[in-house]
């Protein structure tokens, strides 16, 4: 028997913390922007994921997989991924932005449902799991002990530089300074002279965009789709999001890592322990430090 | 309550409607049951030509006890209430001495009372469900049952496959798949074989890695996988993923075309049991491959073989009691030893088939028939 710490098992939960950080992020920064909890967000991730699944078969005419196909089926997923964030911003949670903020986050919960039964009824897609094709052909490499295939250098490689990419605009940017003076203050940010609502748009747009990436990535990892894909994924994404300290960039991603190497371990010590130790960690996150690891103190709650 | 309902409306009918062509004296009369419409429709085609396809070949040898066989047929529908009132019918109204059928077990678990309590001998076709037989010494059937496909399983990868060392991995939430584990687990470490993982994993997730890796680590020589086909595609390639280059073993749940469709090269090699294989080379099977075809232009599924199988073994059954009693071809049953498609037939005290299984294999893309393992 491997120990539950074996190297491979450190890199299954490595791919699989990617994914998770990838939906995690835009769980943060709408929260960081509107507070407001997005449960809809795991599926923007699962719309990216069939966003994936259909432009593959689209440029497979006319192109063989391989990376040119990755890639413009990476941009499709996240571009699809961004549209239906934005829409859901638009059209659900804009008319409420001034409203209690209970009135969100019900609304979220009933969009989260309306995408996926949406998606189980359209005859194209429906509601029986597809197996996703490989976009990219598989390679293996083997180091000591450890099997690494391309994919997970993929998915490593992808997450890394969407995050890298992000933290530049958020930290060097004057886009990204506006987004930060609207989570700090959005009266302040409007008086400054910032269009607030474009910047919320932007926020839906970027995290959706991450989600649809991440919907490429679980395809090509956990090789079959289908409309309810969102829910588990989602959920356990916006507990690591509140273990990184919800509001904070790199709390989502170090949350994320952590959610997925621990998942993994958990699974390898026992197989069922894996699907509960998430909410695990979400209660003794809530008991013993609620904000989180880089969370700011804040006084109201959800 | 319903049920009893459902005899009463079934006594009605019979007693206002007259008796049609039903002359015992010329004809021996069985009833078949097959869900013709409904969500089981493409079953229902399959097992009404296997009845028909047997009863046809009866009466061309000269039928059973010097009378020709006709065979009432009436579509349960998929549906158990359906199913209690065509079994009534077939019993009160056709006076069946015997019925053959059904497909789904809840439909025949609904008939299956009706027969017991009328002592009309009943074998289900490819009713799996440990719980049909359960209700009564007339309830049999024609295939065997899941545990049975774990051991199986079991005796090929160690007697065929020369496995020392195998990993179970299986859906915790669903007791076909937990039990087809069990009883390899069971059957393999009786061989002399060693297990050394055994995995459960939660219904409906798509990451195995983590409990793959843990059974990989200890480096089985077969992966033994219990799953439907859709979790299967993606064990086997995530498991090709973390480097296992043995072979996968699993049931009957693996027979669809989208296990190649989605998995791809990661099931080449692999094998999985099933209830029959038209490619069987055996005399029987291509003998009954080839009527079928000329008579219904379409290559038999299992379950046009199970009914076929159901039809000759209870008419057989008919032949060596010697009468159309009920309970006469109960205790015939009990003493079945025919050779059938499916395999030789011998019923154990559950009144469950002791047969073979055979294995199929998966090669370039295609299932090819491998090897029958006798149980």
């Amino acid at each position: 028997m491997g120990s539950i710490f074996s190297p491979q098992q450190i890199v299954n939960g490595l791919q699989l913390g990617a994914i998770y950080a990838l939906i995690a992020l835009g769980y943060t920064m709408v929260y960081g922007i509107v507070r407001l909890i997005n449960f809809a967000h795991g599926d923007f991730f699962m719309v990216g994921a069939y966003a994936a699944f259909g432009s593959f078969f689209m440029f497979n005419f006319f192109l063989p997989p391989g990376n040119a196909l990755a890639f413009l089926v990476l941009i499709l997923a996240m571009a699809a991924g961004a549209a239906i964030a934005v829409i859901t911003d638009h059209f659900a949670y804009k008319p409420l932005r001034y409203k209690p903020k209970l009135s969100s986050l019900v609304t979220a919960i009933g969009v989260s449902m309306f995408l996926e039964y949406v998606f189980s009824a359209i005859p194209v897609i429906g509601p029986s799991p597809r197996g996703f094709p490989e976009v990219l052909p598989k390679k293996m490499f083997h180091f000591a002990s450890v099997e690494i295939s391309n994919y997970v250098i993929v998915d490593l490689a992808v997450a890394g530089a969407l995050m890298i990419g992000l933290t530049f605009l958020i930290q060097r940017t004057a886009l990204g300074r506006a987004m930060r003076a609207v989570s700090q203050d959005k009266d302040a940010a409007k008086l400054m002279g910032i269009n607030v609502d474009r910047i919320i748009s932007l926020t839906f747009l970027i995290g959706g965009a991450f989600a649809g990436a991440a919907g490429l990535l679980a395809g090509l990892t956990y090789p079959r789709i289908q409309p309810y894909m969102g829910i588990l994924p989602g959920l356990k994404a916006f507990i690591a999001a509140v273990l990184g300290g919800i509001g904070s960039i790199p709390g989502a991603v170090l949350g994320a890592f952590i959610m997925g190497i621990a998942e993994t371990c958990a699974t390898a010590y026992n197989s069922l322990l894996g699907e509960g130790i998430a909410f695990v960690i979400l209660i003794v996150v809530l008991l013993i430090r609620p904000s989180g690891i880089f969370g700011e103190k804040t006084a109201d709650k959800i | 309550m319903k049920k009893s309902y459902l005899v009463a409306l079934g006594l009605a009918v019979s007693a206002i409607l007259p008796f049609v062509g039903c002359d015992k004296n010329k004809e021996v009369v069985i009833g078949g049951v097959a869900p013709l419409t409904g969500e089981a429709a493409t079953f229902g085609v399959s097992t009404k030509n296997g009845y028909d396809l047997a009863v046809a070949e009866w009466n061309a040898k000269g039928g059973v006890l010097g009378k020709q066989v006709k065979l009432v047929f009436a579509d349960d529908k998929g549906d158990p209430a359906e199913g209690a009132t065509v079994y009534t019918k077939l019993i009160e109204q056709d006076k069946a001495c015997a019925i053959v059928g059904t497909v789904m077990s809840k439909v025949s678990l609904a008939g299956a009372p009706i027969c017991q309590a009328a002592k009309i001998p009943m074998i289900a076709t490819a009713s799996t469900n440990p719980k049909v037989t359960g209700v009564g010494n007339f309830v049999f059937r024609a295939c065997f049952i899941d545990p049975f496909q774990g051991t199986v399983g079991a005796k090929f990868a160690f007697d065929d496959l020369k496995a020392k060392k195998a990993a179970c991995l299986f859906d915790v939430g669903n007791d076909y798949t937990k039990g087809l584990s069990e009883f390899f687990k069971t059957k393999f470490t009786a061989l002399g074989g060693e297990i050394v993982g055994f995995e459960g994993h939660a219904t409906g997730t798509s990451d195995f890695k983590a409990q793959l890796t843990k059974v990989l680590a200890a480096k089985p020589d077969v992966l033994y996988v219990s799953d439907y086909y859709s979790d299967v595609a993606i064990i086997a390639k995530q498991a090709r993923e973390l480097g296992f280059k043995g072979p996968l073993v699993g049931g009957d749940g693996w027979d669809s075309p989208k296990l190649v469709e989605i998995a791809g090269p990661a099931v080449e090699g692999c094998f999985f049991t099933n209830h029959y294989a038209k490619e069987d080379k055996a005399p029987i099977v291509q003998d009954f491959v080839k009527k079928y075809t000329a008579k219904y232009n379409a290559a038999p599924d299992a379950l046009a073989a199970l009914a076929y199988d159901a039809t000759n073994i209870m008419l057989d059954a008919i032949n060596r009691a010697g009468s159309t009693d009920g309970t006469a071809i109960q205790g015939a049953l009990v003493k079945t030893d025919l050779k059938v498609v499916t395999g030789q037939v011998k019923f154990d005290g559950d009144r469950n088939p002791v047969k073979s299984a055979v294995i199929i294999e998966l090669k370039g893309g295609q299932q090819v028939y491998k090897t029958t393992v006798a149980p």
